[in-house]
């Protein structure tokens, strides 16, 4: 047997590793942060909303297309994926027992791991190749292609935490189970679905290799939907990488917008869910 | 006719009833998930077909990766994404375990609850911005301070030897380490959670420190889901693309310096595939894709099959 001071004294040790392996995890945190805030707020002004970027050399311009953009895709997108998610989360909420069903699950969780820009390139070999040409359709499939498997294993929760007495009380009451499916399960449910929905959201509003090869991105506003699209985080990475000081601020403020629409996009969905746990 | 009959008599009226057409119709959509991973494992397939006929095994052995002269060889990107993946996962890892045994073993509730959501919000941040910050903030600072002490010190080693590039291995893998850190420690926080509050109880019964029972209670019992997660790590490292492509250099060196540039998998999709010069290019890409996806399915399997085996029996006692 060791002694007790050993012991007690490794015991301090391992609790001061733990400690600093979580103030080293948390460091980056507060570093990324500080810098976007920073950063963003010293460059970040109204032209940013307002107008498109500027050619190399000029200083000023914003990133408006971008954001118009992403809020197109993303509304693309989400009228896409939201029925298929949900709509394939009450078949295995309701008639998910057998094999099939498993199957699905397993095939939307090895979905959710897929690289997003292999969703990209499947969007391109689906959409632009036989369109001829990047467009804001293709981008937003491949954002959709994101966005299936998580809504569709969210909902399924959701589902899955509504009381089985509230599906007997309404079959028991003679309400055929399409009726009950569609007004008592996803009527109760709606609160915890909507915080998926918002989730899954708030992912692919931030992703930006999937629309590389398919949006690709516009200097200009875009009108089409069959033409390329600016996204804002594509805007951020091509400004990023850019030689140019004016374009790294421009990079900044537009991740601090695209942070704060992030958050508020999770802080919404977590007041989502707390409600709905409660109710 | 006679009463038993009757009983059935609605079921053969309604042959078609709304149920039948319901659960049809959400079954399509169910379908349409399975459609869609096998749709992209043919399109993946299809689309490298032309680079898997004229290249073969000498696709995957190939240093020399040439467009203009029609020379595919993905070895430096299959090495960059490995050892990057793998170097990100050493880092990553003790972190990782260390922060979850934190919030859960150690801290207060509230604390612990605290630095939870923190790390969650930590997952939130997308790709483009830890690699905007990586680009403009790190890489610099690597290459100013880091590097240039690690070559006056360490150069000796094969692995910072060469000049300070700023954008450089080093950079890829520290950048994936802070990506996947909050995935590996939501996961080892949930296994942890789960493990039976009586395996402690047992532990502490018996007069072990905390650390003690950390390690021969509570470990032990989660060790396959904190496995899991690790390899659920892997896989999120090799298929990072954005944040990895802005701060590793992009050149397709095979190196053993941390300070070199270097380039991975997703990231040369990611540089050429809108602007693929060939047929052949683009066919090629798309079988590194493919090779990717191959992997991060096999990874992503095993890491749930893992994962499953310790949360799933969270509620039973010690079995």
């Amino acid at each position: 047997m060791r002694s007790i001071t050993l012991r007690n004294w490794q015991n301090h040790a391992a609790t001061a590793m733990m400690l600093l392996g979580t103030v080293a995890v948390l460091v980056p945190l507060a570093l990324v942060f500080f810098h976007i805030l920073r950063m963003g707020f010293s460059s970040l002004s109204l032209d940013f909303f307002t107008n498109i970027p500027k050619p190399t050399g000029e200083s000023g311009g914003g990133m408006a297309n971008g954001l118009l953009g992403s809020a197109i895709m993303i509304t693309l997108s989400a009228c896409i994926g939201l029925p298929i998610g949900i709509l394939g989360a009450v078949y295995l909420t309701e008639f998910g027992g057998g094999k099939l069903a498993n199957t699905i699950r397993f095939s939307a969780d090895v979905l959710a791991g897929v690289p997003s820009i292999i969703t990209g390139m499947v969007a391109y070999t689906l959409l632009v190749v036989p369109m001829k040409g990047f467009s804001a359709l293709a981008g937003a499939v491949a954002l959709a292609l994101i966005m299936i498997p998580i809504v569709l294993r969210t909902t399924e929760e959701q589902l899955k935490m509504v009381p089985g007495t509230l599906r007997e009380a309404s079959l028991a009451l003679g309400v055929p189970l399409w009726r009950t499916s569609l007004q008592v399960m996803l009527k109760t449910a709606t609160k915890g679905i909507v915080t998926g929905v918002l989730l899954a959201i708030a992912r692919i509003a931030g992703e930006t290799a999937p629309l590389l090869f398919t949006a690709l991105g516009n200097q200009f506003w875009s009108r089409k939907l069959t033409e390329p699209m600016a996204a804002l985080p594509l805007q951020i990475f091509s400004f990023a990488i850019a030689p140019y000081e004016d374009w790294h601020k421009l990079a900044w403020a537009g991740a601090l917008v695209l942070v704060v629409v992030m958050f508020t996009l999770n802080i919404g969905a977590r007041l989502m869910g707390r409600s709905a746990r409660q109710s | 006719m006679t009463e038993a009959d009757s009983r059935y008599e609605p079921e053969r009226r309604r042959p078609l009833g709304g149920d039948t057409i319901y659960r049809w119709l959400t079954a399509g959509f169910g379908l349409l998930v399975l459609a869609i991973l096998g749709l992209m494992l043919f399109e993946m397939a299809q689309g490298s077909l032309p680079s898997l006929a004229k290249s073969g095994w000498s696709f995957i052995s190939g240093k020399d990766w040439d467009a203009v002269q029609g020379n595919f060889g993905a070895l430096p990107f299959i090495f960059g994404s490995v050892v990057s993946a793998v170097l990100a996962i050493l880092v990553a890892t003790p972190l990782s375990v260390a922060t979850a045994l934190f919030i859960t073993e150690i801290a207060p509730k509230k604390v612990g609850g605290v630095i939870a959501s923190l790390v969650e919000l930590l997952a939130a941040i997308p790709s483009v911005i830890y690699g905007l910050w990586g680009v403009l903030v790190m890489a610099p600072w690597l290459q100013q301070s880091v590097q240039p002490w690690l070559i006056d010190h360490l150069g000796f080693l094969p692995f910072f030897s060469g000049a300070p590039f700023g954008a450089s291995r080093m950079a890829g893998v520290l950048i994936q380490a802070i990506m996947i850190i909050p995935i590996i420690t939501a996961i080892c926080r949930e296994v942890l959670l789960a493990v039976p509050q009586s395996q402690r109880e047992a532990a502490v019964a018996l007069g072990a420190t905390k650390w003690e029972m950390i390690r021969i209670a509570v470990l032990p019992y989660g060790r396959s889901g904190v496995l899991g997660a690790v390899i659920l790590g892997l896989g999120r490292a090799i298929g990072e693309t954005m944040a990895v492509t802005m701060v590793i250099g992009n050149s397709p060196l095979i190196s053993m310096s941390l300070l070199s540039p270097a380039y991975t998998m997703p990231s040369v999709i990611a540089n050429e595939f809108a602007e693929a010069t060939n047929a052949l290019h683009s066919a090629a890409l798309m079988e590194i894709g493919l090779i990717l996806l191959f992997v991060t399915l096999a990874v992503n399997v095993l890491a749930r099959v893992m994962i499953w085996s310790v949360t799933r029996g969270a509620k039973g006692g010690v079995a």
